[in-house]
């Protein structure tokens, strides 16, 4: 591996991590898309800043998109507070104006430097490298591997100082309202973190696939635990595994880096949608399979036991009558006693049932349970 | 001018952007009354890598095969939506971010493989992304048609069914209307007229145009009817306004600008819409709170010709001041031009005979109303 195939798959893995872990808390307080409306509207920011400053390089460009993503929020919160629109409708209709005059704006006044619409859809992470941070002659690595770096640790701070707030204002914003946490200058803190990170990651990955990284691996993880911390963790891990994964696609297919990574993060997430113990399509499958089994052998064992209780007749029990009994169709009715027979709960003699201790015992239990 | 909108070109671009606004605008009216607007920005996104595919199939500019691409990945990513949100615990806009932006990257990945093909010049597919209603042509526009009688058969068809899914699912279900059909059917006619404007208007941009003229709509009429009528309107005046000029100045893309037009209608029906509007709001709050503070000095003035043996004795405003808030001046101005009270020198009031009965009137009213007893 080269050089510059390692940085490139560095700056992709933390650039995944970095967004995962805001992507969390949008996607545990339902505002999954406002990442979609932010990572849109910065556009408008940071051609305004750089109308400004005249130079892509300037860090006030960040500034500019981190402020529009504060502006995208407040003016989405306005509209829904005039109860005049949903929340939906207001998101929908906020971000796509502001980012139409950004892409205006760039088409009319910026023919001829390197700042297009499609650079910022869908960002270059190849190109990365190339920029190098030279500090007294001395190659400091690729300049966003460094932007990347401090946002991700600005991250790690934030949501460290305010873990307890933070998950307070998740999960009860009523009771962390009443406790004085302010749960509306969190959600705006929160909110400037995921304009800030849109920001540095999409000259990477582009805008619309930060919303893949911000959302994909965080709602992988919560298939997966029931705890904060560890969904943090887990979407982190499972960010790197978009990362590198989509990092190996692109060089195979020889195709888009970034969109390659969207893809793999997706495929990530269908694994973990189908995978996942106790959650998982198949998971749930199985429990579901098998929560039946175990009623139509509880009923079938119950049937023998009032039965045999009650001494009724013989017919009761013969093979051949089951399925009248418990009201079955004949090829579920022998599939059940089938069953029943192997896991010892009864026993066929002639062509008479009977159960067994283990299968009386089960019996007893699943009545006296109700 | 005459001669700008008798050129050929011109007239297809106009026809192209009508079609498009009525459709969308239509459709856009159960998108949003089923609080759905952002699925429209999932399904446009997710329609890239049909779009793609479909060129790889089949190698051709026709757009037939690629819009039909484009539906069925739209069509797949919906009930993968849908898929997710009823079976795990992953809510709706989780479930919308994921599909949008994973389908969305797999169809760059294919339009980076399609540009590499050697048979491929870029095959247009650039232009889904943002738009260009420039290069409309004829049959693009016949097709466009096709597909827009197509999705307004359907909702003449079946419009009772899906005005009740709108408002009241359960009592359609309850009437025995099978809703989870008609529900993929309306998605499915979302998804179509989202297909037809994506050589317009173009994936990213083009939810706006389901959401922007039926929430401005949404604002004139409280019928669905007309709801849908005029967001057709809304919507196809922006597209023609949108494609009109981006046509005329070259480099301004037709997508954005379509947007632009859309969201001053948004703007305007919020602020001016008859009932509905803002700036009506804010007149019924001024009237409200006026008629609040007068009523409530009228009743000031009362209590203290009760505890006086002439009732129209005047008193001094410093103790309606103690007592009363809020633009006092005014107020009592306002007072007297309704003969209620009587102003003498030293900033002194009084009831008039006329003001006194207004507030017994008042009072007792109140008294019925709540059924409280308010004598000291």
């Amino acid at each position: 591996m080269s050089t510059h195939q390692f940085e490139i798959l560095l700056l992709a893995s933390m650039t995944a991590v970095t967004c995962a872990l805001p992507g969390v808390f949008l996607v545990l307080r339902r505002v999954a898309l406002m990442s979609d409306a932010i990572s849109h509207a910065i556009l408008l920011g940071i051609v305004l800043a750089f109308f400004w400053t005249k130079n892509l390089a300037s860090p006030l460009l960040i500034v500019g998109a981190a402020v529009m993503g504060i502006v995208t929020v407040a003016l989405t919160e306005l509209i829904i507070q005039t109860r005049k629109l949903k929340k939906d409708a207001a998101i929908g209709l906020v971000f796509p104006f502001l980012f139409s005059i950004g892409v205006i704006l760039l088409n009319r006044f910026t023919g001829d430097i390197h700042l297009d619409a499609d650079c910022v859809l869908f960002g270059e992470i190849a190109f990365a490298p190339f920029n190098r941070l030279v500090i007294d002659g001395v190659d400091l690595g690729p300049q966003s591997l460094w932007t990347t770096g401090a946002i991700l640790v600005l991250n790690l701070v934030f949501i460290t100082l305010f873990f307890k707030e933070l998950k307070l204002a998740t999960f009860d914003p009523g009771l962390a309202a009443a406790l004085g946490f302010m749960p509306v200058a969190l959600n705006y803190g929160l909110m400037s973190l995921v304009s800030i990170t849109a920001v540095a990651s999409f000259e990477s990955v582009g805008s619309i696939l930060v919303v893949a990284l911000m959302i994909a691996p965080p709602a992988g993880a919560y298939l997966l635990t029931d705890r904060l911390h560890w969904m943090l963790a887990i979407s982190a891990g499972l960010g790197i595994i978009s990362a590198v994964g989509g990092y190996l696609m692109a060089y195979l297919l020889d195709a888009s880096i970034a969109g390659s990574m969207a893809t793999f993060a997706g495929i990530v997430f269908l694994f973990v949608f189908v995978f996942a113990p106790e959650r998982g399509l198949l998971a749930r499958f199985i429990v579901r399979r098998w929560t039946k089994w175990n009623f139509a052998s509880d009923t079938l064992a119950v049937h023998l036991l009032n039965s045999e209780m009650a001494h009724a007749e013989d017919t009761e029990r013969i093979v051949s009558h089951m399925n009248e009994h418990m009201l079955w169709d004949t090829q579920y009715t022998s599939e059940v006693i089938a069953q029943s027979i192997q896991d010892g709960l009864i026993r066929k003699t002639g062509d008479k049932l009977s159960l067994t201790p283990l299968g009386r015992e089960k019996a007893k239990e699943s009545i006296s349970k109700k | 001018m005459i001669a700008f909108f008798s050129d050929y070109t011109v007239q297809i671009v106009l026809m192209g952007s009508i079609i498009l606004g009525i459709t969308a605008g239509s459709l856009g009216t159960f998108a949003v009354l089923r609080r759905q607007s952002l699925l429209g920005d999932a399904i446009s996104h997710a329609t890239l890598p049909g779009v793609c595919l479909a060129f790889m199939l089949v190698q051709t500019k026709n757009p037939l095969p690629l819009l039909i691409g484009a539906a069925l990945a739209g069509w797949v990513g919906t009930l993968l939506i849908m898929l997710i949100t009823d079976t795990t615990r992953i809510k709706r806009d989780s479930a919308l971010g994921i599909v949008l932006s994973v389908f969305f990257g797999f169809g760059l990945v294919l339009l980076t493989i399609v540009q590499k093909m050697p048979t491929a010049t870029k095959a247009g597919l650039d232009k889904f992304l943002f738009g260009n209603a420039a290069t409309l042509l004829h049959s693009d526009v016949m097709m466009m048609l096709n597909f827009s009688v197509i999705i307004f058969a359907f909702v003449v068809m079946f419009w009772k069914e899906f005005k009740l899914i709108v408002f009241d699912a359960d009592f359609a279900r309850s009437l025995g209307i099978n809703v989870r059909a008609f529900d993929i059917l309306l998605t499915t006619l979302i998804v179509a007229s989202i297909v037809i404007g994506l050589q317009t208007v173009g994936v990213v941009l083009m939810s706006a145009m389901l959401v922007a003229p039926a929430a401005a709509a949404r604002q004139w009429t409280d019928r669905l009817g007309h709801m849908v009528l005029i967001s057709a309107l809304f919507g196809s005046i922006s597209g023609v306004l949108g494609s009109v000029t981006s046509s005329v100045f070259l480099k301004l893309p037709t997508g954005p600008m379509i947007v632009i037009f859309l969201s001053i209608f948004v703007l305007i029906s919020l602020a001016f819409a008859p009932n509905r509007g803002l700036v009506w709001d804010w007149l019924r709050f001024r009237k409200n709170r006026k008629l609040i503070q007068e009523t409530s000095m009228l009743k000031n003035l009362m209590l203290f010709s009760e505890i006086h043996t002439d009732p129209f004795h005047p008193h001094d405003i410093a103790a309606l001041t103690a007592i009363g808030r809020g633009a006092i001046d005014q107020t009592m101005n306002e007072i007297r031009q309704k003969g209620w009270a009587r102003q003498f020198p030293d900033k002194k009031w009084a009831l008039t005979p006329k003001g006194l009965e207004e507030a017994k009137r008042l009072t007792e009213e109140f008294e019925e109303q709540f059924d409280v007893d308010t004598s000291v």
